[in-house]
C-alpha cells in the first residue's frame, strides 16, 4: 500500500472520529456505531462490517484512535481466531449472528480443538457429534480449552464419521456453552494460574446452523483457525491499550469488559519472557556491567530484534495481499526461543534472588512468573516440534514422514489408552 | 579417583532406593510442600533410625557412620531423585561439613553426635541478602563480650531450612575486616533472643529457605578466631560437590519419566517416542545427564580423596549439574505437552527444584570462575 493510500486513509478516518468519537456514549452504542462506519474492521469485506481496505490500514485506524482517545472494538482473547475463520468458512448466517457481536464485544469466544488424547495430532478428536432429529448431539471431552470459563460459543472440532480416514471425518461447529451438556472444569498450571479448562459435552445440543463449512470438512475450517492462532502469536497483547489511564463511563465499561475478557491472559506476557524489562532490571541489579551478562543480554536482544523484524516482513507481505501461509509458523518458533532465551537471562540477571517467590520475590514475583510460565509457549497453540514439521514439510517442500493413521478408518487407527 | 562404585555401595543406593519409593512418593512430597516447616519430625526419625542417613559422613568416633563424600553422594542422589522434603542438605551437608571443617576438638564432640542421631536438625547461615557466595559478601558483625562470647548483628538469608533449625552455624566478621579477612563461625540456637525468623517464598517449596535477623543476638565462636576462610571454603567446596549429586539424581528422574511417558504417548497413530526428532532429544537428555553425572561422581571421589583438585572439580560439577537439571526439565515439560505444564503433573515439582539448586551455592557462570581459578586460570 502505498504512502498516499495510507495518508488518505488516515485523513478520512481521522475526519469521521472528530466527527463521531462520543465518550458520552455507552460502550456499547459507541461500539456499534463504530462498527457500521467499517472503521472498527477496516480489511473485513464491505458486507460484513468492513471496508475491503488492505490489512496494513489497520495500524493507521488503530493510530487514529488512540491518538483521539477512542475505544475500539473488542480484540481480546480467541474472538479474532472465530471471526477470522467465519469470515472465511462461515455461512451468511453466521455471519450475520456472529461477527458483529464479537466486535461489540457482546460475545466471548473459545477453542474447543484439543482433547486428552490428541493435542499435537487435532485430527485425531474423539468427540462426537451426532445427527439426531436434527440436531447435532455433542458427547466427549476437550481439554487445555483457554477462556472457557468466560466464553459464550465455543469453535468446536468433533467427529462426526469414525468409518471415514481420521481427517475426513471431522467437522466443525459453533457450540454454545450456556447450556445443560456442556460442563467447564478449570486446571490449575505449574505458574499457580487456571486460565485453562477441561470441558464435558454430555448430550450437548447444536443447531444444524452452526456447522461451519460442510460435513466432513471440518479440518480445511480448523487449519483456517490454526493458521491465524499461530500467526497472531501473542496479539493479546494489544488490547486494552492506553485505556488503563483514560477516564469516564465509557472507559470504565471498557476496563470493566477487559478485567473480566483478560483476566486469563493476565499471565501471558511473562509466558513470552518479558524482554522489555531486561535492561532495567541488569541496571537495577548492577548486573549491567558484569562482562558476562553483557553478552548473554545482547544476544538475547539480537534475537529478539530479529524475530521482531522477521515477524514485520511477515505482516509487510501480507499487507500486499498474500494470505495467511505457513511462513506464520516461523514466528511461533522464534517466539519460543525468545522466551526461553529471556528466561534464562532473567534466572542470570537474579541471581539469587531468583529463588524466591511471592512478595519476597523481585519485582513482586513477576520474575518468578516469567521462570515458570515460559516452558507454556513452546506447547500451546501447536508444539516447536510441530511448528518445525510445518517448516520442513510445507514451507521446505521435504518429503514427508510415511504415515499409517489416515489411509484407513479412523476406528482402527491405534490411539491413547484413556 | 572411583570411577565405579563398589557392590557394597550399589547395595547402599539399592536399599536406599525403596526406601525413598516408600517413604517419599510425589503425594508426601505434595503434602510437605504446603506446609511451612516443609518437613516431619516423623518422617526425619525414620530416615535415621532406619538408614542413620544424618550421620553418613560424620565419622565414628563423633557418633556417626564415617562413610565418604561418595557414599553421601550416593545418598544425596537418591534423595534428589526422590525429591525427599527434609532437612538434609541443611543439616549434614552444610552444618554438620562445616563443624568437621572448623570445629575443635571439643567442640565436635558435643555438637556432632545429636546431629548423628537425627535429634538436632542443623543448617549454615552464610548467605546474605545480597545473594553473593563469595566470603566477601559477607558483611554481619561478631563483636567481643569477652570470655568468648560474641555478639552477632546482620541478617542472612537463603538460609535452607533456618526457620525450624535447633542449630544454626554463622559466618560472621570481625568488625571492620574485609574479604576473607577476620571471618569466623559462630553457632547459634535456633530460638537465641535477639534473632527473628522468616521464613521465605520460594519458588521451590520442597526445599524452604528462610532470612535470619540478628539484632545483638549471643554467640559460641566455633574454632580460632578470624581463621574461618580456609575451613568456610573448603565446607562450600564440598557442598558443591554434593549438590551436584543431588542434582543429576533428580535429572535423571525427570530424563526417565520423559521416556516413559514419550513411549506411552500416541499421537498420529503411533507412540511419539517412535518419532526421531524425539529419538534425537531423548539421545541429548541422556548424554547431557550422563555427563553430569560423571562430574558429579568425580567430585564426590575427589572430595573423599582431599584430592589437590577439588575445588575446580566441584565447581565443574556444580556448572554442569545446574545446566543439566534445568535443561532436563525443560525438555521434560516439553515431552509432556499440555500436561506438563499443570500443577497436577509432577514433573513442575523438579523443574521448580531445577531452578532453585541451580542458583543456590552460585549459578553455573559463578562455578565456571570458580573452577578456573581453581585451576589456576
Ligand atoms: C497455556 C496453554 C493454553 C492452551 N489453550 C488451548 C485452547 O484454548 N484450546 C485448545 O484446543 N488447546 C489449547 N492448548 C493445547 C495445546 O494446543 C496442546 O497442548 C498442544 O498442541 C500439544 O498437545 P498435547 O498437549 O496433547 O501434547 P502431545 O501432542 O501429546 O505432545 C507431547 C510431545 O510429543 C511431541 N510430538 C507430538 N507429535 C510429534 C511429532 N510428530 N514429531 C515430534 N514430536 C512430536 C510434542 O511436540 C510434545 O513434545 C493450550 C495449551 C497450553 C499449554
Amino acid at each position: 500500500m502505498s504512502e498516499i493510500d495510507r495518508e488518505s486513509v488516515r485523513a478520512e478516518v481521522r475526519a469521521w472520529l472528530e466527527a463521531n468519537w462520543d465518550p458520552t456514549l455507552s460502550l456499547i452504542a459507541w461500539r456499534n456505531r463504530l462498527i457500521d462506519s467499517g472503521w472498527g474492521a477496516p480489511s473485513w469485506p464491505k458486507a460484513w462490517h468492513g471496508r475491503d481496505l488492505p490489512a496494513a490500514v489497520e495500524s493507521v485506524v488503530a493510530e487514529e484512535m488512540r491518538r483521539i482517545g477512542a475505544v475500539s472494538v473488542a480484540r481480546s482473547g480467541v474472538r479474532g481466531l472465530a471471526t477470522a475463520t467465519l469470515l472465511a468458512h462461515g455461512s451468511d448466517l453466521q455471519k450475520a449472528k456472529f461477527l458483529r457481536r464479537a466486535l461489540s464485544g457482546e460475545d466471548n469466544w473459545c477453542q474447543l480443538f484439543s482433547e486428552p488424547g490428541s493435542g499435537s495430532d487435532l485430527a485425531g478428536a474423539l468427540s462426537r457429534a451426532d445427527l439426531k432429529d436434527d440436531r447435532w448431539i455433542v458427547n466427549g471431552q476437550k481439554v487445555w480449552t483457554t477462556s472457557a470459563h468466560h466464553a459464550d460459543w465455543g469453535l468446536l472440532l468433533a467427529r462426526t464419521d469414525f468409518d471415514a480416514p481420521k481427517h475426513e471425518g471431522l467437522s466443525y461447529f459453533i457450540l454454545d456453552m450456556h447450556q445443560a451438556g456442556v460442563e467447564v472444569r478449570p486446571l490449575k498450571q505449574m505458574n499457580g494460574h487456571a486460565s485453562f479448562n477441561q470441558v464435558f459435552f454430555t448430550d450437548a445440543v447444536v443447531p444444524p446452523e452452526h456447522l461451519v463449512g460442510r460435513l466432513g470438512e471440518g479440518w480445511a475450517v480448523a487449519t483456517t483457525t490454526l493458521m491465524h492462532e499461530r500467526r497472531g502469536a501473542d496479539g493479546l497483547a494489544a488490547a486494552g491499550g492506553k485505556a488503563a489511564e483514560r477516564q469516564g463511563p465509557i472507559h470504565d465499561e471498557e476496563r470493566a469488559e477487559n478485567a473480566i475478557a483478560m483476566e486469563p491472559y493476565r499471565w501471558y506476557p511473562q509466558r513470552a519472557g518479558r524482554v522489555d524489562l531486561i535492561l532495567e532490571r541488569a541496571k537495577a541489579t548492577g548486573k549491567i556491567a558484569d562482562p558476562v551478562v553483557r553478552q548473554e543480554i545482547a544476544k538475547l536482544l539480537t534475537l529478539a530484534k530479529s524475530a521482531e523484524w522477521t515477524a514485520r516482513r511477515a505482516r509487510a507481505a501480507q499487507a500486499q495481499g498474500r494470505a495467511p501461509g505457513p511462513e506464520g509458523s516461523l514466528g511461533k518458533l522464534a517466539a519460543s526461543h525468545v522466551a526461553r532465551s529471556a528466561a534464562h537471562v532473567h534466572t542470570l540477571i537474579t541471581g539469587a534472588d531468583a529463588m524466591l517467590a511471592g512478595e519476597d520475590a523481585p519485582m513482586d514475583g513477576l520474575i518468578t512468573e516469567i521462570l515458570l510460565s515460559v516452558p507454556a509457549g513452546s506447547i500451546a497453540g501447536g508444539t516447536d516440534e510441530i511448528q518445525r514439521n510445518i517448516i520442513a514439510e510445507r514451507v521446505l517442500r521435504m518429503p514427508k514422514e510415511p504415515r499409517s493413521d489416515n489411509d484407513r478408518p479412523f476406528r482402527d487407527v491405534p490411539r491413547n489408552q484413556v | 579417583m572411583q570411577f565405579a562404585f563398589t557392590p557394597e555401595q550399589s547395595e547402599f543406593r539399592a536399599v536406599l532406593r525403596r526406601f525413598l519409593a516408600e517413604h517419599s512418593p510425589t503425594s508426601a512430597v505434595r503434602k510437605l510442600m504446603e506446609t511451612e516447616a516443609g518437613w516431619d519430625r516423623e518422617g526425619w526419625r525414620a530416615l535415621n533410625a532406619q538408614l542413620g542417613l544424618t550421620g553418613v559422613h560424620i565419622p565414628e568416633e563423633y557418633g556417626g557412620q564415617g562413610f565418604s563424600f561418595v557414599e553421601l553422594g550416593i545418598v544425596l542422589e537418591e534423595m534428589g531423585r526422590a525429591l525427599l522434603c527434609a532437612p538434609y542438605f541443611a543439616t549434614t551437608v552444610l552444618a554438620a561439613t562445616a563443624i568437621l571443617n572448623a570445629a575443635t576438638e571439643a567442640e565436635k564432640g558435643e555438637l556432632l553426635p545429636p546431629i548423628a542421631l537425627g535429634d538436632t536438625i542443623a543448617t549454615l547461615a552464610f548467605t546474605e541478602p545480597n545473594g553473593r557466595w563469595d566470603l566477601g559478601g559477607i558483611g554481619m558483625t561478631a563483636t567481643p563480650l569477652g570470655s568468648g562470647r560474641f555478639q552477632l548483628d546482620g541478617e542472612k538469608s537463603f538460609v535452607l531450612d533456618g526457620h525450624t533449625a535447633d542449630l544454626i552455624v554463622v559466618a560472621a566478621r570481625r568488625p571492620g575486616s574485609e574479604g576473607e579477612e577476620g571471618l569466623s563461625l559462630f553457632s547459634v540456637a535456633g530460638n537465641a533472643p535477639g534473632l527473628t525468623r522468616r521464613a521465605l517464598k520460594v519458588i521451590d517449596p520442597t526445599r524452604k529457605q528462610a532470612r535470619l535477623t540478628f539484632d545483638g543476638v549471643e554467640a559460641r565462636m566455633l574454632g580460632e578466631e578470624g581463621a574461618a576462610a580456609g575451613p568456610l571454603t573448603l565446607t562450600l567446596t564440598q557442598a558443591a560437590a554434593c549438590l551436584a549429586n543431588e542434582m543429576v539424581g533428580g535429572a535423571e528422574r525427570l530424563r526417565e519419566s520423559a521416556l516413559d511417558y514419550a513411549n506411552l504417548r500416541v499421537q498420529f497413530g503411533r507412540p511419539i517416542a517412535s518419532f526421531q526428532a524425539m529419538k534425537h532429544k531423548q539421545a541429548d537428555m541422556l548424554l547431557e545427564v550422563q555427563l553430569a553425572m560423571s562430574a558429579a561422581y568425580a567430585a564426590a571421589s575427589a572430595a573423599t580423596e582431599d584430592d589437590p583438585e577439588l575445588t575446580a572439580i566441584a565447581s565443574l560439577a556444580k556448572a554442569g549439574a545446574s545446566e543439566a537439571y534445568v535443561s532436563t526439565a525443560k525438555h521434560t515439560i516439553q515431552i509432556h505437552g499440555g500436561i506438563g505444564f499443570t500443577w497436577d503433573n509432577d514433573t513442575q515439582l523438579w523443574f521448580r527444584r531445577a531452578v532453585s539448586s541451580g542458583l543456590f551455592l552460585g549459578d553455573p557462570a559463578w562455578h565456571r570462575e570458580l573452577m578456573l581459578r581453581g585451576w589456576g586460570v
